[in-house]
Parts: C-alpha cells; structure tokens; sequence
C-alpha cells in the first residue's frame, strides 16, 4: 500500500529515513539540512517510537554518537550542512575503518551558490576520500526511496554510507508516493568485534578490509537502477548527470544526443561510462558543485577523449546549476522577452528590528571608537549581519568559533583591543576549546558571547549551551569577576558600553554575555500561546 | 496544461502563506506540483522568492527558465520588478504598490512603478491600505493571491478558497473568515481585469 504527500526534499529524506526503521538522527542545525531533523521531532511515529532527535552541540559529537548507535546495531541518521562534514571529518573518515553494524547514512546537503554558507565544497569528495558509497538522489520521491536503499546497503557492506543533496532538492516541494508501513527499528544488539579499536596494528588490517569492500561497493554501483543509461538518439553528445542535473537537462530537452546517463549512486559505474562514451562523439557532464565526475572521466576514458562541463568551461566554474546555464551548455536557446528591470537594488538580509545583536554592535562601535586600530571577529550566525552597514563592526568570520581563536591569535601578534563576538550557539558548538585555549595563555582578549537563547539562524533551534554559560566560563578558567552579564536593551548602552570599556582595560581574558531572547522566538511564542488559548 | 508561478517579496511578508496555499490546491486537483523555496540567512529583511510550477504534466526542474513564468505575484513591487525576467512574453504581473523600504539605496518610487507600467499585464495595488481598511491587517498576502486567482488558470477560485481552508483550519475559525473575507476582497477588486 502506499499514499501521497507533498514532501520538502529533506522531509523526504527524513520520511524515507523513518520508515526504513531509523533509530535515531543526529544533527547541528545547518541549512538547508535542518528541516530534516526537525520533521522527525515533530513526527507522530518517531514520537510512538522513542527515535532519538535531540540536536547535538556540533557535527562531531553528532556523527560519533551515531556510530555508537550503529555499534549497538540499530539504524543512525547523521545529517549537516556541507561544512558540517569539516567539522565530523574524523569521525567520518574513521568510521570508515571501523566499519559499522546498524546501518548508518550521513546526509550531507550542499550549498552551491553559498545562498546561506561560507564556501560550496562538494562533499561527494568526503566520500571518495573516507571511500564509501555515495548517493545523490535527482528529485524527492528518488530522495525517500534512496534512504532505505542506502540503510540496506550500509548494512550489507559494513560501512558508513554518504546522502549528498543539495539546496535546490532540499528545499524543493513535489509529491512523493510513500508506504503506509514503516520497516520495524533493529534490535539493541551491541558489537564485539576487535575493529572497533584503531589502534595502528588492528587500523592496518580495517585498512585492508576497507579496500577489500571497494569492488563490492562499485559492483553496486554499476548494477544500480539509480545508475540509468537512457538511449535518445543513439549518437551524438553524451551526458552525465549527477542528481538533480537531471531535471535540468530533460527541461532542455536538446537535441542530438546520444545518451543520458544518470548517477545517483557512487562510486562511477564504469562500465556504463564506457558503454556511453563509446556511442557519443564526446560527453558533456552536468552536476551541481564541483567537477567531481568531470575530473574522473579522463582517468576512465584516456585523456583524449573529449570531456565537457565546469572544467571546459561549458558550464560555469562556480555557483549551481539551473535551467538557464544547463539549457545553454547543451545549445539550446529560449526566447527571453524583458530585459533586467533598472529600477532594481539588491535587498540583503539584515538584523531584526528590535534584535539585541543590534544593541551589542551599536555598543562594540562606540568603544571601539575610543581606541586606534580596534578589531572585533566575528563569526557564523544571525549576528554575522553585523558585518554589514549600517554596523560594518567585524574584521572576519571564517569558521564557527573561529572569533575566539582568531582574536587570541591576533593578540598574541600584538592586536589590542582584541575583541571576538560568538553566538551561544556557536559558542557552545566550537567556542569552548578556544576560549580555554586562551584562559591557558592569559591572552589578552575580550570575548562577546551574544546569548539570544537559541539557534536564530536556522529558525530558532534549542541551544546547547543555554543557561549553562556563565558555568562553562568559570569551568574553563575564567575569572569570576571578568565574566560579565547585561541585558542589550538600547535603555542599558551606558552600562553595556562600561562594562566593554572595563573588560578591554583588564588584561586577560574577559567574557561578557549580553542576554536576551531573539525576537522571533519571543513573537513566535507568543503567537502560540495566544492561540492555544484559544 | 502547465503555469509557472514567481512569488516574491521581502521576508516576513508572508510569500510561503501563498506558496502553501497553492500547493494544497494543486495537490487536491491532483496537479504535479514543484515548489522551490528560500530558507535560510535571507529570510531576515531580505529579498525572497519561491519558484512554483504546476502542471498536469510530469515537471522536471525545480526552477523555472528565464523567459517562462506565466505570473508574477509579488507582494512589494521592486521585488516584483526584479523577476521580470524570467517573465513569459504574455506573462501576468499581481502586485503590491506600495514599497517596502528597508535599504538605504531603494530606488524611486515613481521610477520604478512606471517601469512595472509599461508592461502589458499589470495589476498594482496597495494590499496593505485595503487589508487595514477591512480590519484585515495580517491578510494582505490572501487578498493578492485572491487578485492573482483571476490569472491563475490551472485552479479555480474555488479550490483556492477551499485550500484556505484546510490550510488556516489549525489557526481557529476567525483566521480562516479573515483569510477567506481577503482572499475575496483581492478577487472583486480585479473583477473586469
């Protein structure tokens, strides 16, 4: 039996995940991956079950905690935004060695274009690298399906396995048909297997049983229904495409083309690439990201043959794919009656009105005008606006919890004042082990822990941290009196900027936590109370 | 048939509202359906937009082409100005008047308004005004979809109401009236059109 539901592509994926018997997902909030996380808190069988959905404080201790869950044999569900997978990369690459028990997915959802990231890394390289298979679904009901498919494959192989989506399939609605009966969670059947420790003499063995797995993992690959060789011409250009590339390509629908191959599951199928390159004149690959299949296909078909896509220039080197630049690449060309309007500004997105972010930055810029040559780092998170008019308070925001580290670091060089501003989020996330690196140094630096008791970002997730600051502070060796509590209201500027000019003037490290809820959570709870009580 | 639907407007404005209304439609008329949307850092002041395509057709991409929009509903009008690109050569226009000006650099109203103009298919209104006049300040965004309904095609007024329905059904009685009372103010204002 089975039914249909408009579905998100990651609610898809958690859907998918859910009736494939999913004990447990582990996550950050990410976007665009968090609505699959948050559609298994909310859901009435994941609740029936007891599957755990708790947010984890970063996507190491994530991914660890679903490979214990593997471990004891039941089925886990990682899931992070792209650079997610920096941060969980050693536990990732690791369990790779170790193997896994219950099967284990790690969905990693891809930003190209950067609509809401720093960079748009292309994880399909995390799982070349840590050598496991890939899928790359091409639309949401392939996403529910692909779940179950790589939860069994996982387990047939022993290995982690890696979901790759992207924004446009994450937050991208269709209908999806799905069974009215969701497969039973395995059993709590712990491991005993010496694989489990890494130390160098068992490592090198797991190594070897790693490579010994790969045959197998491409055998599947090259079988795949997902993996699908559509003759259209018999000759002509071939493509590749890889995941939702697909959508664009048949939207095009060009001419003179031998072939389709579609890729959703990794590693290549080689011999299916031999089969199309050997009826096409040269092969065209569309996929969104990096040229990840581009830069293989050479070592596959031999230098000359003819490959086209990121890399030829065929396609842009950056940013994601859409129906225009695919339409293009493959020759084929649309009537487009109205030209870019002029009248037409960009709008980028700013800090709340009514946000305490605000109150802290207006106070950072007026002390920080009392000194030549003042730097304040920033880091990942609503208060990331701050960089932009009309505050232009930050120096930097690299990485999370790269303001902390990076203003020890620039005050070990001799930057004074030297001031980071980090989220209790972030904090929590990648803050800890610099701000204790810099309590070891006694560097002199000020750090701004802007506390609005949630993940505001992504749409107001629990945070880890959240009543426990001022505790972790002192525990990590923070002087009592150098940890500093205000309420960023614009009525409080004179205490808050005393309290800023205080704590810059101590030499060491300081942390003042400006608390005070974000306004979106506080409307939304009140709009929902004022209807519950309805 | 298939229609390709642009809705923009600036975050918070309550684009996704229209969005989910329209795809509760078109599930019940057992049309495909895909529906692109914008989460994330940009949903704060910023410009958003969400691709909705319609078809009793298969739909392959997610995003509609330059060039093939049949309809832009935007709830600001620089934002609906912006997308006039990817508008077909008898493409229709549903907006609000009355900008929304948070950047220090929007353009000139009047400017921009006479740009809107000097297509062929324009509807212009201030939604706002009208929503505040009939003590329906929130639901701004169902008088422009009860506006765009005229140029819809795919879907009757109708199911549209009915999708309202079922949609606001979980916020209590009076949000569903008062969506439902917008949603039919936006439709007689355009009677004619």
């Amino acid at each position: 039996m089975s039914s249909k539901k408009l579905l998100l592509g990651d609610e898809a994926v958690a859907l998918g995940a859910l009736h494939a018997g999913l004990s447990g997902v582990y996550a950050y909030p990410g976007t665009p991956s968090t609505e699959i996380t948050e559609f298994i808190q909310n859901n009435p069988l994941a609740k029936q079950r007891g599957i755990h959905s708790r947010w984890c404080t970063n996507e190491k201790t994530a991914m660890e905690a679903a490979l214990g869950m593997s471990y004891s044999g039941k089925r886990a569900l990682v899931c992070m935004k792209h650079v997610g997978m920096n941060v969980c990369a050693d536990a990732f690459v690791n369990s790779a060695i170790t193997g896994v028990k219950g099967g284990l997915v790690v969905l990693a959802a891809d930003d190209p274009s950067m609509h809401s990231s720093q960079n748009e890394q292309d994880s399909r390289f995390y799982g070349k690298f840590a050598m496991v298979p890939i899928f790359e679904p091409s639309d949401q009901q392939e996403a529910y399906d692909l779940v179950e498919t790589a939860f069994s494959l996982s387990e047939k192989v022993g290995l982690p396995v890696m979901f790759r989506i992207v924004t446009r399939l994450a937050h991208s609605r269709a209908a999806v048909t799905i069974k009215d009966k969701a497969r039973e969670c395995n059993e709590f059947n712990p491991d005993n297997g010496k694989n489990w420790i890494l130390l160098p003499a068992i490592a090198r063995k797991q190594y070897l049983v790693l490579l010994s797995k790969q045959e197998e993992i491409e055998k599947s690959a090259e079988v795949s229904s997902c993996n699908s060789l559509e003759i259209i011409d018999g000759k002509g250009l071939g493509i590749v495409v890889c995941g939702i590339a697909r959508n664009y390509v048949k939207e095009a629908a060009p001419k003179g083309i031998s072939a389709i191959l579609k890729i959703s599951q990794y590693p290549l199928p080689v011999k299916k690439i031999l089969k199309l390159a050997e009826i096409s004149d040269g092969i065209l690959v569309v996929e969104d990201g990096q040229p990840f299949v581009e830069e293989r296909i050479p070592a596959i078909l031999g230098a000359g043959y003819p490959v086209y896509g990121r890399l030829s220039g065929r396609l842009p080197r950056t940013g994601e794919l859409n129906p225009d630049n695919v339409a293009a690449a493959l020759g084929v060309s649309r009537e487009i009656t109205f030209k870019a309007a002029d009248n037409v500004v960009g709008r980028p997105p700013a800090l709340c009105q009514g946000c305490g972010h605000r109150d802290v930055y207006k106070a950072l810029n007026e002390v920080a005008a009392d000194y030549s040559g003042a730097r304040i780092f920033g880091d990942i998170g609503c208060y990331t606006l701050g960089a932009l008019p009309p505050f232009r308070s930050l120096s930097s925001c690299v990485d999370m919890g790269a303001s902390i580290t990076m203003a020890k670091g620039a005050a070990d060089a001799g930057q004074f004042p030297s001031i980071a501003v980090i989220g209790d989020s972030t904090f929590t996330h990648s803050g800890m082990t610099g701000l204790l690196d810099a309590v070891n140094d006694k560097s002199n630096i000020t750090v701004v822990i802007s506390d609005n008791l949630t993940t505001a970002m992504t749409g107001g997730q629990d945070s880890a941290g959240t009543n426990k600051f001022e505790q972790i502070c002192r525990g990590l060796g923070v002087e009592p009196e150098h940890i500093r509590v205000v309420i960023p209201l614009p009525k409080n500027m004179a205490e808050i900027t005393k309290v800023i000019r205080e704590e810059i003037s101590y030499c060491g490290v300081s942390v003042i936590i400006p608390r005070r809820e974000c306004v979106q959570v506080a409307s939304r709870k009140a709009r929902k109370k004022l209807c519950d009580k309805k | 048939m298939k229609k390709n639907i642009i809705l923009s407007g600036v975050g918070g404005q309550g684009i996704l509202s229209i969005a989910t209304v329209i795809g509760e439609a078109a599930t019940d008329a057992g049309l495909h359906l895909k529906q692109a949307e914008v989460h994330g850092m940009s949903q704060r002041g910023g410009d958003v937009q969400s691709n909705l395509r319609l078809s009793d057709d298969e739909i392959f991409s997610d995003l509609i082409p330059k060039g093939e929009a049949d309809l832009i509903i935007s709830m600001e009008p620089m934002e609906a100005l912006r997308y006039v690109p990817f508008l077909s050569k008898d493409g229709c226009v549903v907006s609000s008047s009355e900008p929304l000006v948070n950047i220090p650099d929007y353009p000139s109203k009047e400017a921009l308004l006479q740009e809107l103009k000097v297509l062929d298919n324009v509807v212009l209104m201030d939604i706002e005004a009208i929503a505040s006049d009939s003590n329906i300040p929130k639901s701004a965004n169902m008088i422009l979809l009860g506006m765009a309904s005229r140029f819809l095609g795919i879907l009757t007024p109708e199911q549209l109401r009915d999708a309202i329905g079922k949609i606001f059904a979980i916020k209590g009685e009076k949000i569903v009236c008062d969506n439902c009372k917008a949603f039919d103010i936006g439709l007689e204002a355009v009677k004619g059109k």
